[in-house]
C-alpha cells in the first residue's frame, strides 16, 4: 500500500495513460461491483460482487503504490543494447501454472475417488461430483494450461522478437485478470453458478471480464509482434496468434447468452436445441484444437529445438502444418455428436474431417520428432528433453486414436462411455502436461536466473512416476469404455438387453479404483515437480537480478 | 524459387496473418452452423412441444446448477438397444426450448432423455436423497438438501422474459401468472390446475413430494421436471417421414 515516505516524486515524474487509465476503470468496477452486491439476487452473487469489489480496490492501489515506487523514466526497452525483457508477469505466470496444476491434479483425483467411492461426496452440497467435475476441468485446462500459455507465449514472443513486452501496466493486467476469472469461475462452480456448458461452465459476468482481458491479452502479444527486430514473425508466434484470435471467437460466440438480470447470475444462452449442441461442440472441440493443442504446439516450436539445440526439422513442414491444422480443426465439433439429432450432413463433415485431421496433427508431430535429428542421445541426458518428446509420442497416439473413434461406427461403441475420457486423459496428461512440464522445466532456470535445475534426477523421477500414472489411468479407461459399450449392447439368447445400467457401472468398479490411483501417481510426479522447481529457486543466482524475485507483486 | 517465398507475406506482416487466420478458421463453423438455422428438420416443430412450464423451468435450472450433466445425457441414440432401454429415439425438436441444451457427453448414469413417468415421484424422491436406498449399488451423490431447501422463484418471471426474447414462445399471459402457476403446479388438487394446463398443455399439477409444508422445494421443481422429460411429444402420433425432404 502507498506509504507516505514515497513523497515526494521525483521532478518530471508523470502518471501514464496506462496507469490512469487502469485505476480509474478498476475504480468504476468496484463501484458497479458495490451497487451489483446491494442488489445481487443470490448470497453466491453477492460474494462475487464483494470479490470484483475488493479485487479491483486492489488493483488500484496496487497501480497508485507502483507509480509512486517507480522512478520518473518507465523502464528503458533496451540496456545497453539489448532488449530488457519483462519477466515478471511470465514468472508470476509460471508460478501460478504449478500452483494451479497442483489443484487440478488433486481435484481430478478426488473425483476419481468418487466414483470408486460414492460416500466421497460426503454429502455436502458443494463438493458433489457435479459441481467438482467442472472445478477439475476448468482448474487443467484452463488455469494450469492458460498460465502455461500466457507465461509461454509471454517469454516466446519477447524472445523472438528480440523485444521488451509492449504495455506497462497490461502484462500485468493480462495476468492478474486472467488468474482472477479463475478465481471467480472456480468458486462459482462450488456455489452452484454454472451455464450448464461443458468447459464453458462460467456465467456471463465471468465471461465479459474474461473476454476484456483476453483483448489486452491478444494487444500485448501483437504489440510486442509490431516491435520486432527480426523481419519474419518465428513460427511459434503463428500459433500463439491463432489460439488466442480463434479462442476469442470461440468464447464470444459459443457465449452468448442474456443475463436474466444485471443483479442475478444466471443467464440464458441465446442458441437452443440442436443449434446450442452444434456451436457448443464447435467450441469445445476447438477448445482442444486450439487451446491444448494450437498453443502447446507454439510450445513445441520454441522449447524443442531450443532445448535440443538443433533448427526445427522443415520450415516448408511447417507452413503447411499451421494452415491445415488451422482450417481442418474447425470442422471437427459434429464428431461429439454422432448418432444424435444433430442432422446426418453435418455429423459426416465431422467425421472426414476429423480423418483428414490425422495428416496434420502427425505432421506436426513428425517435425517436432525430427527436430532431434543429431541430438537423440540427449534423451539418455537430458529427462527434461525426454518428457518433451514423449509428449510427442502421446501427441501422436491421441491424434490418431481421436480420429479413430470419430468414425460413427466406432463411435457408436465408445461414445457415452469412459473410453472418451481415456482418450481425454492421453492427450491432456500425455501430450499438454507433459510438454508443459518441459517448458516449465526450461523457464524457471532461464527466467530466476538459475544455472540449472536444482536435480535432474528428480526430473527422472516425475517423469517416471507419471508415466506410470498415465499408462494405468489411460489402460483402465479403455478396459472400462470399451466393456460399457459391449455391455450396453448385448443382448441374451432370447433377444433381450442382458444388462441392466446398473450391472455396467458395478463392473466398471474396480477399473475405476485403478483410474484414481493412476491419477494419484500423477499428483505425486507434480508434486516432485514443484519441489525441484521450489529448491530451484532456491539456489544461488548465477547472475546479478534487478531485484529479488517476489514474483507475486505486480512491480517491474 | 517457388511458390514458397510468397509466404513470407504472412509471416512479415501481423495483420495479413491474422486476416489469414481468421478467414481459414471461420469457414468451418459457417457450412456446419449456419444452415442448422433455416434446415426443416432442425427447425421444424413437432406436436406436443411447448415451453416448460414455470416450476419444470425452475426444476431444469436445478438440474444445471447440480451439474447433472456430467453423468446423465439426454439424447437416445437411434440404436435397437437405446431404443429399447431408454425409449423412442430423441428428435431435434424435442431441445428446442433447451437453453442450454442438456444432451451431455458421458452416462456413469443412465439416460434421462425419457425419465419422465418411468418411476413414481416416490421413487425419485427416495432416490435423489439416499440412491443406495433404491439402488444398492449406485455411484450417485445424495440431494437430500434439495428437499430442505425453499425454492427461490421470486424472480421466475425476470427469467420467462429472457427466455422470450431469444426465441422461447412465452405469452404476457404466461409471464404474469408466472409465480402462481409455480404454486398451482406443486399442489395437489388446486382449482386453478385446468388453467395451468390450458396455458400448458400436459403439464401435471400434484404434490410432487408429499411435502405437507405447502413450501414449493427445490425438490419439488426438480422432481416435476425429471417427470415430465421426455413426455411431451406422443409417439403414437408422431409421423417420421413429416420431415423427410
Amino acid at each position: 500500500m502507498a506509504s507516505a515516505g514515497t513523497f515526494p516524486t521525483a521532478p518530471g515524474k508523470r502518471m501514464t495513460t496506462g496507469e490512469g487509465g487502469t485505476a480509474v476503470a478498476l475504480g468504476l468496477l468496484a463501484l458497479l461491483s458495490i451497487i451489483i452486491a446491494s442488489g445481487a439476487h443470490t448470497a453466491a452473487y453477492a460474494f462475487h460482487a464483494y470479490l470484483f469489489a475488493a479485487a479491483s480496490v486492489a488493483g488500484v492501489f496496487a497501480v497508485i503504490n507502483r507509480y509512486y515506487e517507480r522512478p520518473a523514466e518507465l523502464p528503458p526497452q533496451e540496456i545497453a543494447g539489448k532488449p530488457n525483457y519483462n519477466f515478471g508477469p511470465v514468472k508470476f505466470a509460471v508460478t501460478a501454472s504449478m500452483l494451479w496444476g497442483i489443484a487440478g491434479f488433486l481435484i481430478g483425483c478426488i473425483i476419481a475417488f468418487q466414483l470408486a467411492y460414492p460416500v466421497v461426496n460426503l454429502d455436502i452440497a458443494q463438493i458433489a461430483f457435479g459441481r467438482l467435475r467442472p472445478l477439475h476441468t476448468s482448474a487443467v485446462i484452463f488455469a494450469f494450461g492458460g498460465n502455461v500459455l500466457i507465461a509461454s507465449s509471454f517469454y516466446v514472443v519477447q524472445r523472438t522478437c528480440r523485444a521488451r513486452l509492449a504495455g506497462d501496466v497490461a502484462p500485468w493486467f493480462v495476468v492478474l485478470g486472467y488468474n482472477f476469472f479463475i478465481v471467480v469461475a472456480g468458486t462459482g462452480y462450488l456455489l452452484g453458478i454454472t451455464q450448464g456448458k461443458e468447459y464453458a461452465e462460467p456465467e456471463w459476468y465471468a465471461d465479459l471480464f474474461l473476454t476484456v482481458v483476453w483483448v489486452a491479452y491478444l494487444l500485448v502479444f501483437l504489440g510486442t509482434i509490431w516491435k520486432r527486430k527480426e523481419p519474419h514473425i518465428f513460427v511459434a508466434n503463428w500459433f500463439y496468434l491463432a489460439f488466442i484470435v480463434t479462442i476469442a471467437m470461440l468464447h464470444i460466440v459459443n457465449n452468448a447468452a442474456i443475463p436474466v438480470s444485471i443483479f442475478s447470475p444466471k443467464s440464458y444462452i441465446v442458441w437452443a436445441g440442436v443449434q446450442d449442441a452444434m456451436v457448443q461442440w464447435w467450441y469445445g472441440h476447438n477448445a482442444v484444437g486450439f487451446f491444448l493443442t494450437a498453443g502447446f504446439l507454439a510450445i513445441m516450436y520454441y522449447f524443442i529445438p531450443k532445448r535440443a539445440e538443433r533448427p526445427v526439422y522443415s520450415y516448408r513442414l511447417s507452413i503447411i502444418h499451421f494452415w491445415a491444422l488451422i482450417f481442418l480443426y474447425i470442422w471437427a465439433g459434429p464428431h461429439h455428436l454422432h448418432y444424435t439429432a444433430l442432422p446426418d450432413w453435418a455429423q459426416t463433415l465431422g467425421m472426414v474431417f476429423s480423418i483428414m485431421l490425422w495428416m496434420p496433427s502427425w505432421g506436426g508431430m513428425i517435425n517436432g520428432l525430427l527436430t532431434l535429428q543429431g541430438a537423440w542421445d540427449k534423451l539418455r541426458t537430458d529427462p527434461v528433453l525426454r518428457l518433451m518428446v514423449v509428449s510427442l509420442a502421446f501427441y501422436g497416439m491421441s491424434t490418431f486414436e481421436g480420429p479413430m473413434m470419430s468414425i460413427k461406427a466406432v463411435n457408436g461403441l465408445s461414445h457415452y462411455t469412459d473410453w472418451t475420457i481415456g482418450h481425454v486423459h492421453s492427450g491432456a496428461l500425455g501430450w499438454v502436461a507433459y510438454v508443459s512440464f518441459g517448458a516449465i522445466y526450461c523457464l524457471v532456470p532461464w527466467l530466476w536466473n538459475r544455472e540449472r535445475l536444482y536435480s535432474l534426477r528428480l526430473v527422472s523421477w516425475h517423469f517416471w512416476v507419471s508415466t506410470l500414472g498415465i499408462v494405468l489411468y489411460i489402460s483402465a479407461m479403455w478396459v472400462a469404455g470399451i466393456m460399457q459399450g459391449l455391455m450396453w449392447r448385448a443382448y441374451n439368447a432370447l433377444g433381450f438387453l442382458e444388462y441392466s445400467f446398473i450391472e455396467s457401472i458395478d463392473a466398471t468398479h474396480p477399473l475405476y479404483v485403478i483410474r484414481a490411483l493412476g491419477g494419484v501417481l500423477f499428483l505425486l510426479g507434480s508434486l516432485i515437480m514443484a519441489f525441484n522447481l521450489y529448491m530451484t529457486v532456491r539456489s544461488p543466482s548465477t547472475a546479478a537480478e534487478p531485484r529479488a524475485a517476489g514474483a507475486l507483486v505486480p512491480a517491474e | 524459387m517457388s511458390v514458397w517465398n510468397k509466404h513470407a507475406i504472412f509471416e512479415k506482416n501481423s495483420i495479413i496473418l491474422i486476416a489469414g487466420i481468421l478467414v481459414v478458421v471461420a469457414i468451418g463453423g459457417l457450412v456446419e452452423i449456419a444452415p442448422l438455422f433455416y434446415l426443416k428438420n432442425t427447425i421444424e416443430t413437432v406436436e406436443g412441444m411447448r415451453p416448460y412450464t414455470p416450476l419444470e423451468l425452475a426444476g431444469r435450472n436445478i438440474y444445471v446448477r447440480e451439474g447433472c450433466y456430467n453423468c446423465h445425457s439426454q439424447m437416445i441414440r437411434p440404436m435397437r438397444d437405446e431404443v429399447e432401454r431408454y425409449g423412442h429415439y430423441s428428435l431435434a425438436a424435442e431441445s428446442m426450448y433447451d437453453k442450454p441444451f442438456q444432451w451431455g457427453s458421458k452416462r456413469i448414469g443412465p439416460d434421462l432423455a425419457r425419465v419422465g413417468s418411468k418411476y413414481s415421484d416416490d421413487w425419485h424422491v427416495e432416490h435423489l436423497k439416499d440412491p443406495r436406498a433404491v439402488v444398492p449399488t449406485s455411484i450417485m451423490p445424495a440431494y437430500a438438501f434439495l428437499f430442505a431447501t425453499p425454492l427461490d422463484y421470486r424472480h421466475i418471471e425476470s427469467d420467462m422474459k429472457v427466455q422470450s426474447v431469444s426465441g422461447v414462445p412465452y405469452t404476457p399471459e404466461m409471464i404474469a401468472h408466472a409465480k402462481a402457476d409455480v404454486q398451482i403446479q406443486a399442489a395437489a388438487d388446486d382449482p386453478d390446475a385446468p388453467k395451468l394446463q390450458a396455458r400448458y398443455p400436459k403439464a401435471v399439477a400434484r404434490n410432487y413430494t408429499g411435502n405437507r409444508t405447502g413450501e414449493v422445494s427445490e425438490g419439488d421443481a426438480l422432481v416435476a421436471y425429471l417427470q415430465m422429460l421426455g413426455t411431451l411429444v406422443d409417439f403414437k402420433k408422431y409421423d417420421g417421414k413429416a420431415n423427410v425432404r
